[in-house]
């Protein structure tokens, strides 16, 4: 009895018992948990607030890369010019260049000038071609040797405009900034904006951005991340193929059938640490193992594939052993007790039941290989590499190609502001294609967790 | 008096289904089981009690080799089923855990349905001929394990939406859908209410005609009331193995006695 007297007299004061008034002790309380909510709030504040800057930039600057500025022209593909013999003999059309369609482009252009009725303040062809990409000449023989009874008509082109006409109709270039500029002058822009209010420029969605290949860095109104797309959905298909069942094999292994014992606790450890290798050791190894020792081509997607490999597998062997150990040893015990052998055991119950665990981390190990681009760098993955698309699926994985962040990274460093814009417009692709990466395995993840 | 001895002449006259000489058994630097020696009949309910962590699971976990599935387990002594050493080398576990099923503490159906659930065990072993005679097999099972009222009109729903009573009666009907000779059940109620207890343990005493069953039970009350042979363990000894009515009236050994009056344990 002495003794509680003694420990109430020891205790803070508590003056009130009414629990309609609170205590010292639980103010504090509910002002720390107070504190703690606004520290988090404000974390989550700051996120987005990155987040939201993050995409807005993005958008902002790479949105332009998907408008393209065109020129229409009626270009008159004159016989005299392209098939002096007459014969329509596909082998001598071919043997005009590109330079002997320059004249038609200059005719073209004058006639519009004309049309519009502004004078034209450009004697030479030279300078007036200057508001024209130079793959327009391309890009009409490209029509001509497709279509050689069309010679002698006078066809409706759309003709890509060079960077800095496009750039001006997209408020990149201005009068003044061409000051220094001998690529164009302002007198150049005068003129255009009369054809833009004639209707001759304008200004309208990029398809070929999407679909089409790298160019040379003097013209930067051609390049197209289509081809390095498919560069890495090529390495994408080698990643899958090989590190999906070698990363699940391997981690039912260690996790279902290996003993336990200092080998497997090695191997452990070693899998933890290759998962913290930075990725362009992977590049430099497998520069050294599959091209300098094997021979596989150099920059082909194949040589990028088993290099991400090399890298996702880690990450795989990671997740999935981590489902495995997440599915309950009761029903692995069921299924041993009623008869089921080990295999059976795994693949009949345990897989299934690992098998989101799996995908999911499967496809953030697609994910990250798919934005990976140190080891490509190594690799020769790198630069103005394919100007077409690979011809089937053999060639797609041999033949010398990008992969979508290697390229960025190639836009990014050349010296064109167009470049510039085309790299971001680069990014907001690579981003739609891990998010949708993303979505599919949250959709997967659901569909196999629906199951009981 | 009489009566007592009945029984024990009726008991001595069943065959031994297994029989434990000298078994030891270590985990690592544990020494769980020293030197057991049991004879366990057919057609009979053999309840294992002792204190926690006495090695009864352990115990019975060898007579099916599910010890095999813990790598720093270690099991030597003979146990015969059938006058078959189970441990000899050309002895597939696999095949002997068909032969010696297997009930666990806590009810462990897989995600998958009633019937799936059931048809599991007869599906590997190919003990169906055909869907028919699948089905035959679900429905026999499920009646054995008294749970076929319940579920009959639901076998495709998922096992494991089932009551935990439910769920254990589904486990012991899957584990008997095997046909196996002897069931083992580890504290196969521990984890049920006292009206599922009670169901249980009507059907364990119905399984004792075509079964030998082994029970582990931490509830004297249950052993006493399901088991005609009863064990008692302690520390990893056989203290006393006997009729269960004269190991619950009249124990030889202290340990036992001190153990059933409730002094250790
Ligand atoms: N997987 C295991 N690893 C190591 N020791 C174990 C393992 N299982 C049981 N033991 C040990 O073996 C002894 C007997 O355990 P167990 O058979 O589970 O007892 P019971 O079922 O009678 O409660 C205990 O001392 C326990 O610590
Ligand atoms: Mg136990």
């Amino acid at each position: 009895m002495s003794d509680m007297t003694d420990m109430t007299a020891a205790r803070p004061q508590k003056p009130v018992n009414s629990l309609l008034v609170q205590d010292a002790n639980t103010a504090r309380r509910n002002a720390s948990e107070k504190r703690f909510r606004a520290y988090g709030i404000t974390a989550i504040a700051i996120g987005l607030v990155f987040l939201v800057v993050l995409i807005s930039s993005i958008l902002f600057k790479g949105v332009g890369a998907f408008q393209q500025t065109t020129l229409t022209l009626q270009v008159e593909l004159l016989e005299a010019k392209l098939d002096k013999s007459g014969t329509r003999d596909l082998d001598k059309i071919k043997k005009v260049t590109t330079f002997g369609y320059n004249p038609l482009i200059d005719d073209a252009i004058r006639r519009a000038i004309d049309e519009i009725g502004v004078e034209n303040p450009f004697r030479k062809g030279k300078d007036l071609r200057k508001m024209l990409s130079s793959g327009a000449a391309g890009q009409l023989r490209e029509f001509v040797i497709a279509n050689p009874d069309r010679i002698g008509d006078t066809v409706a082109f759309k003709l890509l405009a060079s960077s800095r006409v496009d750039g001006y109709l997209k408020d990149r270039v201005s009068r003044e900034s061409l000051a220094r500029d001998k690529n164009l002058t302002p007198v150049h822009l005068d003129l255009i904006d009369a054809l833009r209010d004639a209707g001759i420029v304008r200004k309208g969605f990029n398809m070929s951005f999407i679909t089409g290949a790298d160019a040379s860095e003097s013209r930067p109104e051609q390049a197209g991340i289509g081809v390095s797309m498919l560069g890495s959905f090529y390495m994408m298909i080698v990643v899958l193929l090989a590190a999906l069942p070698i990363g699940v094999a391997a981690s039912i292994y260690l996790e279902e059938f290996a003993r336990q014992n200092w080998f497997t606790d090695l191997i452990e450890v070693n899998i933890s640490n290759l998962a913290a290798v930075p990725s362009i050791v992977f590049g430099i190894l497998g520069l050294a193992v599959f091209i300098q020792f094997a021979h596989f081509p150099q920059s082909a997607p194949l040589v990028g594939g088993l290099v991400l490999t090399l890298m996702t597998l880690p990450t795989i062997i990671i997740s999935t052993r981590a489902s495995l150990k997440a599915v309950p040893p009761s029903i692995r015990e069921a299924a041993l007790g009623i008869g089921a052998s080990k295999m059976q055991t795994v693949f009949h119950h345990v897989l299934p039941l690992a098998m989101p665990g799996i995908l999911t981390g499967t496809i953030i190990g697609l994910a990250q290989a798919l934005g990976e681009t140190a080891p490509l760098l190594l690799i020769g993955m790198v630069g103005y590499i394919a100007s077409n698309p690979p011809e089937g699926l053999i060639e797609g994985f041999l033949s010398p190609n990008s992969a979508m962040p290697a390229q960025i990274y190639e836009w990014a460093k050349r010296a064109d502001p167009a470049y510039y814009e085309r790299a971001w417009g680069g990014i907001i692709i690579l981003l739609l294609f891990l998010m949708t990466m993303n979505i599919i395995a949250i959709i997967l993840r659901r569909r196999f967790e629906r199951r009981w | 008096m009489n009566d007592m001895t009945k029984t024990e002449k009726a008991l001595e006259m069943k065959t031994s289904k297994i029989s434990a000489k000298n078994v030891q058994v270590h985990y690592a630097d544990t020494h769980a089981i020293k030197d057991v020696n049991v004879e366990i009949e057919d057609k009979t309910v053999t309840a294992f009690i002792g204190p926690s962590g006495c090695g009864k699971s352990t115990f019975l976990r060898c007579l099916n080799r599910m010890n095999d599935t813990i790598d720093i387990c270690r099991v030597t002594g003979d146990i015969l089923l059938d006058g078959e050493d189970i441990y000899d080398r050309r002895v597939d576990p696999v095949q002997l855990r068909a032969k010696v099923g297997m009930v666990f503490q806590k009810p462990n159906p897989f995600p998958k349905s009633i019937y799936d659930n059931v048809a599991y065990g007869p599906r590997i072993h190919g003990l169906a001929r055909n869907k028919a005679d699948l089905d035959d097999i679900v429905e026999k099972s499920l009646r054995r394990g008294a749970i076929w009222n319940e579920v009959k009109d639901r076998l495709h729903a998922p096992g494991t939406g089932l009551s935990g009573g439910q769920q254990q009666r589904l486990c012991i009907a899957r584990a008997v859908a095997t046909e196996p000779e002897v069931l083992l059940m580890d504290e196969p109620c521990s984890a049920l209410d006292p009206i599922a207890t009670a169901q249980v343990e009507e059907l364990i005493d119905e399984l004792r005609e075509n079964f030998s069953v082994v029970i582990v039970t931490h509830s004297m009350q249950q052993a006493a009331r399901v088991s005609q042979k009863t064990a008692f363990f302690h520390m990893g000894n056989l203290v006393e193995y006997d009729d269960t009515t004269k190991i619950f009236t009249n124990p030889e050994d202290p340990r036992t006695e001190s153990y059933i009056t409730g002094r250790i344990g």
